[in-house]
């Protein structure tokens, strides 16, 4: 990559930066400071601007980057890969969206507590969403550290460690001044240019192809050295039985740990009405399915154009497809159109990362704040005063971020975000869909639940071939390899179930009619919703 | 597009002002009494089992056909990709079905609930917090 490219996408980076930091002082110039306006930005977006913004969370330059790369190199089992993210939201929309935005006020636990003994299932449920939120933003951190190595070729770690810094600096600065509000205006923005990004690229890959999506698959499938066996499942996942259980086991997490991610959970929070957040769903759902279907595009132009020892050659992992399908379909590395679509494409996939950092920095500062804080103190601290402590624990996960970012920057991440799903499906999910339906769940098996769901999760991929017993581990030296699955889903999703089913029939306690007649109602009718 | 819709004018109302509401004298029934008792009205009934008539059988269906989707994608691999026409083959068509029935189903359901639900619900909410307010309880 010549210097041309970098100063210009350093441009138009700085270019978001300041748009977004003026956002950010725009949106803060009255605040009010009230817990209302920081955790939901007022609760007074439209469902159209919330679907943007959810769809701005979702989809983060994983996505972008790579399942476009997986399926330039290993053609259908990176479109295999997502179609998982895209049904997922199904789950979110019948059965969690609008009841969890009629029971809620800001976060997960909050649709719990409702039922149950408040502290114990606070402590639970901000852990659980604490530790998903960090798995998930130290995946992130890494990958705009990488992503800067190779985009913008810094040779040195030195450009890699201060964009890890830089990444964490903003996201705090975003955060703990701004809010929901310039979160949710961030993420509008970062939905657009993205989309703007993918769809241009999708234009010019059809155009070359004359529109003729067969020819484009032929030339991939030729191009790949694989024929037909490029445009069927099995290049990727298809080896040995374990790959196979555990590509089984990852679909699982997808599907299931979306309607638990604590981030998305809380952009329901962010519009006026169940009604709205069911709009704002369908919005997002919309969006998301148009852009996994671009990316397809996208992975076979990739392969088609570029050609996968080109991409493979530039990033083993296959994240430079894009970029460099940009650098061709603009008319090669020295025109200047080549140039400025790459530089476009390395800016949007930094906007990228840069708002889906915000945003679960944000959730999780209000889980720690409202949840952790909150029960830990015992006397109810103010709303005023929970804010202030929501702003400097935005601070605190923005230093841990970095510092495990830095500390993670060699290591292969790659598994981090499947590993976020499947805390969330195993920790989250369980006790949301419990609580919301089960007539005679406890406080007992609330909390069950959520830590038979963490800690099988957590333990299983200390013993993962992940952690150790293989050379691409994270502590290659050692083995202790008992459990054969990178992704730990297929076997703590039934634990969580279990441990919240054991926990309830098990409790002595006698299950509160009229709190569960509480929460069908509200969450089925809006009644004193906020 | 949504001038008939019963929710467009519907903002939160605080649960603040509960508190404000008129002190309670005599002997009033307590907020959780007023939740039973809609529970356990018809009105109620009907809205939830409207929802549970189109949500179980659709969540069975599509959490069925992903499941099946991958299972099939990763243990029959040839079955996969067996030709249908030209460069597409049976994957290629059933990854695209799953983003057809995914937007088939968002668009189903928001139409179900706009259609089937949504008045009724709004209903029911004004009716429960005209209740709950009565008893002095406050709604949480």
């Amino acid at each position: 990559m010549t210097d041309d490219h970098q100063t210009l996408a350093l441009l138009l980076f700085s270019v978001f930066v300041a748009i977004t930091l003026a956002i950010t002082t725009w949106v803060s110039r009255d605040r009010q400071g009230s817990a209302e306006e920081f955790y939901a930005g007022g609760r007074l977006f439209t469902p159209m601007e919330n679907g943007f913004a959810i769809a701005g969370d979702y989809m983060s330059a994983a996505s972008f980057l790579g399942i476009s790369g997986l399926i330039a190199l290993f053609g259908y089992d990176g479109m295999l890969y997502s179609v998982g993210f895209l049904v997922a939201w199904l789950v979110v929309l019948f059965l969690v969206a609008e009841l969890v935005r009629n029971c809620g006020r800001f976060t997960l636990a909050d649709v719990v507590a409702a039922r149950m003994r408040e502290r114990p299932v606070r402590i639970a449920l901000g852990t659980s969403s604490v530790t998903v939120s960090v798995l998930y933003l130290v995946a992130q951190m890494v990958g705009a550290g990488t992503l800067v190595a190779l985009l913008l070729g810094g040779e040195g770690e030195a450009a890699r460690d201060w964009t890890v810094i830089g990444v964490g600096a903003l996201m705090v600065i975003y955060v703990s001044w701004g809010g929901m509000r310039a979160t949710t205006w961030i993420q509008i923005v970062k939905s657009v240019l993205l989309l703007g990004g993918t769809v241009t690229l999708t234009v010019l890959v059809l155009v070359r192809f004359h529109g003729d999506f067969d020819r484009l698959l032929l030339t991939a499938a030729e191009r790949s050295g694989h024929g037909e066996a490029f445009l069927a499942p099995g290049l990727k996942y298809g080896g040995d039985w374990t790959s196979r259980f555990d590509f089984i086991s990852l679909g699982l997490a997808l599907v299931l740990g979306t309607a638990g991610l604590p981030h998305i959970l809380s952009r329901f929070y962010t519009v006026p009405t169940a009604r709205a957040a069911r709009r704002s769903v369908v919005w997002a759902i919309g969006l998301i399915g148009g852009f996994y279907l671009m990316t397809i595009v996208l992975g076979f132009g990739a392969a088609a154009i570029v050609g996968p020892e080109a991409v493979r050659g530039s990033n083993a992992a296959g994240n430079t497809a894009v970029p460099l399908l940009a650098l061709d379909l603009g008319g090669g590395a020295d025109s200047t159109g080549g140039t400025v679509l790459f530089a476009v494409v390395a800016a949007v996939a930094f906007a990228t990362i840069l708002a889906v950092v915000a945003g679960i920095t944000l959730s999780s500062s209000a889980s720690v704040a409202h949840d952790l804080y909150a029960s830990l103190r015992r006397r109810r601290a103010g709303p005023r005063r929970e804010v202030a402590v929501a702003r400097v624990a935005a601070v605190g996960i923005g230093v841990i971020a970095i510092v495990l970012g830095l500390l993670a920057r060699d290591l292969n991440v790659a598994f981090l975000v499947g590993l976020a799903f499947a805390v969330a499906a195993s920790a989250n999910l369980p006790v949301l869909l419990y609580s919301l339906f089960w007539r005679d769940f406890t406080t007992r098996g609330a909390v069950w639940a959520v830590y038979g769901g963490l800690i099988p999760a957590v333990v299983l991929v200390l013993l993962s071939p992940v952690v150790s017993g293989s050379p691409e581990s994270l502590v290659p030296g050692v083995d202790f390899q008992y459990f054969p699955l990178q992704n730990p889903g297929l076997v703590s999703i039934p634990l969580g179930f279990v441990a919240g089913w054991l926990g309830t029939v098990t409790s002595a306690e006698i299950p509160d009619e009229a709190k569960h007649a509480e929460t069908e109602v509200r969450s089925l009718t809006g009644a004193g919703a906020v | 597009m949504y001038s008939d819709d019963p929710w467009y004018d519907a903002l939160a109302s605080g649960w603040g002002e509960a508190d404000v509401a008129d002190a309670p004298d005599a002997a009033p029934p307590r907020a959780g009494d007023v939740y039973l008792e809609v529970q356990r009205s018809a009105a109620f009934q009907e809205v939830r089992s409207r929802y549970r008539r189109f949500v179980v059988p659709a969540v069975v269906g599509f959490l069925s056909w992903y499941v099946a989707y991958v299972v099939a994608a990763t243990t029959a691999p040839g079955l996969m990709a067996r030709p249908v026409a030209g460069a597409v083959n049976v994957a290629m068509v059933a990854g695209l079905g799953q983003f057809l029935t995914t937007f088939l189903l968002t668009w189903a359901y928001a139409r179900h609930a706009r259609l089937r639900r949504d008045r009724a619900a709004l209903e029911l909410r004004w009716d429960t917090q005209e209740l709950t307010r009565a008893t002095g309880g406050g709604a949480s």
